[in-house]
């Protein structure tokens, strides 16, 4: 009876890895909205991942694998919804690449992908709280939780010996998620924050803001904005008004902007975002520079990691079922195993195929912790000459 | 040596800032009040007349740049100030002429004027934002600092550094002269003279010969020269963003309400008066209060009346307080 048993089971097994199939996969970012300028390259990414695994013809017995766009819109949840519920009940797929912002992220997740148990693979949304979604073990993500950017910028404050610090954020869930990490983080390590304040974007003049932020004090200003944003007006106006000389500059304030807007006024300065100094990220770009993408774009490599995981998790598990493989996406992101880097998507399908453990690197060093999401990797930065560099990798 | 921490604190935060906000709200003030004081109605376009103003004296700055003028430590952008008022004269002018006459011939009551003046303000808020684009475009040249905080502390050994940019100081000086120049045009010359006439009592004034159409030109060119003023001030200070100059509205009409429409004198106390406040209820006062008060008093929180963010409610709520007490204003001006 037990031989009976395995023999059928075996012969399922083989049968349903034999029969090839038609797989796809929601691509959901922000086509339109705010983050339409980065989105186009994400969403390339993911297909260059697709189209490398269906030109390799070793996913399950030579399946192809498509991509079905929906625009997240990145800000309204209900239309966001509309394009996950869309992919999902209409054009069948087996597993979500997206969204991108953490707003319709947690909307698509709690609406479509957990009623449907859809698993869904987040690029870039960092905001904490989806840490703790209920998300039946579906929901993943290639970007870091903003709660490990408070750990990050409590371990470099520390390192420099900094005591006291006031936080300016921009004012909305970013600025706010990342300025409530930071404080925990920084307070749980025996630093204080004598403030935590608001500013609004786009405003012609922040000298108000910067008042009471002198008027609490603290030897550093950590400004978690946006650099095109209020974060340089409040900058600016610390700078003017001698009310703060060092900056630490959160992901959002890392960029050429910073360089032109104030050069050598912010020497000694420093910050971190996200980065990796890993062969992956040197590798990606000259695949997706072949395929005619920028692999630096914003949250690019996350993305084509995203789709890849997905990919590799249907073949670990034999099959393109969201209940089937959703369990195997930890174990292939993360060590022991050899270590796969982009562009050897047909090697890594082999390696599973021969049942060998595999540790996919990607583009974006992904390993990830906790719920499902990526540990993080971060450059950090210092200002000297006025001008920023790459001093550490952590 | 706290007081004088004390002293310098505040000076830094609450009365250099304030002193040239409020010389900036005085000049748009005083725009607002004069336009009320002679045609008669609130103009609502005004904040956007100052930000197309200040736009045409970017565009000339930047003109005089490409040519490699400049004005020493001063800021190019006071070279281009003659040319900006005459462009935007030229445009309210033509305003003038082709909207609001057409309604003072039918001597229309004030409240359809300030639906006409509300009307002009969104296709000039259009206008702007189709000439130089709705980005932050920070076009101060020259001399950056008079005093500097970092060498301030250097030199005088002080825990609190005092920064007093130029254009907080150009700010202020320009405001004296043109207020001084507005003054002497209103009382001792004879289109002054004329002007306030018409705006005593437009029947009399009529009897006795003056031109009301000189009248009313004389007004919106002297109204558009403080709005350009007002508003290239502004935005070397700050920056310039057209949006910001459309919120800049609200606490101009409180200055001008709370000295008394109508009365000049009033809008100049109007603004400082609301730029003190502004600053004053927003500002955290734990520092100074920290350095003047013995230890035990020393606050332990920010000491912050209102955040920051509700800077604009301060004027709401005086401007609210002067109206249900002293509807025309602090100055007597004419009531609303």
């Amino acid at each position: 009876m037990k031989k009976l048993l395995a023999a059928t089971a075996s012969v399922a097994l083989i049968a349903g890895a034999a029969s090839a199939e038609d797989i796809k996969i929601g691509v959901v970012l922000g086509f339109t909205g705010p983050l339409e300028s980065i989105t186009p390259a994400m969403g390339a990414a993911a297909e260059l991942a697709m189209k490398e695994v269906t030109d390799s013809g070793k996913l399950l017995g030579g399946s192809t694998v498509t991509s079905v766009r929906g625009d997240s819109t990145c800000v309204d949840a209900a239309a966001a919804t509309a394009a996950a519920e869309r992919v999902v009940t209409t054009d069948k797929v087996s597993a979500i690449m997206g969204a991108d912002c953490s707003g319709v992220t947690g909307a698509i997740l709690s609406n479509v992908a957990v009623p449907n148990g859809i698993v869904m693979v987040s690029p870039s949304a960092t905001s904490p709280a989806l840490s703790t979604a209920e998300d039946n073990g579906l929901f993943f993500r290639t970007a870091p939780s903003d709660a490990r950017q408070g750990e990050v910028v409590t371990d470099i404050l520390k390192e420099k010996g900094i005591g006291s610090i006031a936080i300016s954020y921009t004012n909305n869930d970013y600025g706010k998620g990342l300025a409530e990490s930071i404080q925990r983080n920084f307070e749980a390590a025996g630093g204080t924050v004598t403030i935590s304040a608001a500013h609004e974007d786009g405003k012609a003049d922040y000298s108000a803001e910067v008042g009471a932020l002198a008027s609490a004090g603290g030897d550093v200003l950590v400004v978690a904005g946006y650099v095109d944003q209020g974060g340089s007006g409040v900058v600016r106006a610390a700078i003017d008004t001698g009310a703060f000389s060092t900056f630490y500059f959160p992901d959002g304030m890392v960029g050429q902007k910073l360089n032109e807007n104030f050069g050598a006024e912010l020497n000694g300065s420093y910050g971190a975002y996200p980065g990796t100094d890993s062969q992956g990220a040197a590798m990606f770009k000259d695949l997706a520079g072949a395929a005619g993408i920028d692999g630096t774009s914003a949250f690019a490599p996350e993305s084509y990691d995203a789709a890849a995981l997905i990919m590799l998790a249907m073949a670990a598990a034999g099959s393109s079922n969201s209940a089937d493989f959703s369990g195997k996406i930890m174990d292939l992101a993360n060590a022991p195993g050899e270590k796969i880097y982009p562009g050897e998507l047909a090697k890594a399908l082999d390696l599973i195929a021969a049942g060998t453990e595999i540790d996919y690197e990607g583009a974006s060093a992904v390993e990830l912790v906790g719920p499902g999401e990526s540990k993080g990797n971060y450059q950090e930065i210092l200002f000297a000459d006025g001008v920023y560099s790459t001093v550490n990798y952590r | 040596m706290d007081l004088l921490n004390a002293i310098v604190a505040l000076l830094n935060f609450v009365v250099i800032p304030a002193t040239a906000y409020g010389a900036q709200l005085a000049l748009g003030a005083l725009g607002v009040t004069l336009i009320y004081g002679i045609l008669r109605f609130s103009n609502f376009a005004h904040g956007d007349t100052m930000a197309l103003g200040t736009g045409f004296v970017i565009l000339f700055t930047w003109w005089l740049q490409s040519m490699g003028l400049s004005f020493g430590p001063l800021p190019t952008a006071f070279l281009a100030l003659p040319l900006g008022i005459a462009l935007t004269a030229a445009v309210v002018l033509l305003t003038d002429r082709s909207v609001y006459r057409f309604y003072r011939k039918q001597k229309a009551a004030p409240v359809i004027l300030v639906i006409v003046s509300m009307g002009v303000m969104f296709v000039m808020n259009g206008v702007t934002r189709f000439v130089i684009g709705v980005d932050e475009i920070r076009f101060a040249d020259g001399a950056k600092f008079l005093i500097n905080a970092n060498d301030f502390k250097a030199a005088t050994g002080l825990a609190e550094g005092l920064a007093f940019k130029a254009s907080q100081a150009q700010t202020i000086v320009t405001a004296v002269a043109v207020v001084a120049l507005l003054f002497w045009f209103l009382n001792k010359t004879r289109t002054g003279k004329s002007m306030r006439a018409y705006s005593d009592n437009e029947d009399l004034a009529l009897l006795s010969g003056i031109s009301p159409e000189r009248v009313v030109a004389v007004t919106w060119i002297i109204a558009s020269g403080l709005a350009v003023i007002a508003g290239t001030l502004y935005g070397l200070d700050k920056s310039f963003k057209a949006f910001n100059y459309f919120q800049l509205l609200l606490p101009i009409f409180a200055s001008a309400i709370v000295g008394g429409l109508g009365s000049p004198l009033g809008a100049i106390a109007g603004g400082f008066l609301i730029a003190f406040s502004e600053v004053g209820f927003t500002y955290a006062w734990k520092k100074v209060a920290t350095y003047v008060l013995p230890e035990s008093l020393a606050p332990d929180g920010l000491a912050q009346l209102l955040s920051t963010d509700y800077k604009f409610a301060v004027s709401f709520a005086i401007l609210i307080v002067v109206l249900l007490f002293k509807p025309t204003g602090l100055f007597k001006g004419k009531s609303v």
